[in-house]
């Protein structure tokens, strides 16, 4: 139990790290929401090595505390719509068996800009902001490809070693 | 997870790439003519409607927030926001139909139109 707690802050402050790292690198694209995702390497080792349920634990509270200490309401409920939606679709993906963790991670990326997106369509109460849709797919498929390349290497060197 | 692609996982990325690039196509291929005017909608209401031909600032006053749009040579910039992530400050300028600026946090949408009447209850609904 000790071990568990230790891990789980550690894991939480690694997901926090890579949150605020990811603030500092902006993609000048022009629209905003494109983020790399970075925060999504230590949940898929998480739900790959660990758990499903510590993960998700981690990515609600990673989303919560990083919006607390660097955001506002509003950026809390953009991502957290995000990151329920693409953690959703990542567990599916994953329990069926069939795709591999690159196939799932990319999954995730998509589909986290579509429950971004649709929150924000929520919110504002207008769908010009679709306009956006098609770029903010394709980057989301592209990060989603890079963080599940670079998670599966960690998690086939390292993985079978994080144990509760 | 021995091997890293597995034949799914190609098939899978193959067509995730061939749908995103359908989409991306279809959007450079329906991409707007140059607009007229651009209309400004403010929590679900329209705020205002100014035409691109003539260079203006318009202050954005919603009462809680104060934002800034500025037309200028028929493109349209935020170059004021006082949310404190400046996203749509950041985001390009804005000429073509349907093209948009968005702020969320003060629910702001700034969007392209033609100019009929028609066009603009079809962004706005």
């Amino acid at each position: 139990m000790k071990r568990k707690t230790a891990y789980m802050g550690l894991f939480l402050a690694l997901a926090l790290i890579c949150g605020y790292v990811e603030m500092l690198i902006p993609i000048p694209l022009g629209i905003p929401g494109v983020k790399l995702g970075l925060t999504n390497i230590v949940v898929l080792i998480m739900l790959y090595s660990i758990g499903v349920k510590e993960a998700f634990a981690i990515s609600v509270l990673r989303i919560l505390l990083s919006g607390f200490l660097f955001g506002n309401a509003f950026s809390i409920l953009y991502s957290l719509s995000g990151g329920i939606l693409s953690f959703a679709v990542m567990l599916l993906l994953k329990k069926s068996g069939r795709l591999g963790c690159i196939s799932v991670s990319t999954a995730g990326g998509i589909f986290h800009n579509i429950g971004q997106l649709g929150m924000a369509v929520l919110i504002v109460g207008n769908t010009a902001v679709l306009y956006y849709c098609p770029v903010l797919l394709v980057s989301g498929a592209l990060t989603g490809l890079l963080i599940g390349v670079l998670a599966q290497e960690i998690i086939l060197r390292i993985g079978d070693r994080i144990r509760f | 997870m021995h091997k890293r692609l597995q034949k799914n996982d190609v098939l899978f990325l193959s067509a995730t790439a061939l749908l995103l690039a359908a989409v991306l196509a279809a959007m450079l291929l329906f991409r707007g003519k140059s607009g007229k005017q651009v209309v400004i909608t403010v929590d679900r209401e329209v705020f205002g409607t100014y035409p691109l031909s003539q260079d203006n600032v318009v202050r954005i006053d919603t009462g809680t927030s104060v934002n800034e749009l500025t037309i200028e040579n028929g493109t349209a910039k935020m170059t004021e926001a006082d949310c404190p992530d400046k996203l749509c400050m950041h985001q390009k300028a804005i000429s073509r139909e349907r093209e948009t600026i968005v702020c969320l946090p003060n629910k702001i949408v700034v969007t392209v139109t033609g100019g009929g009447d028609s066009s603009l209850d079809a962004i706005v609904n």
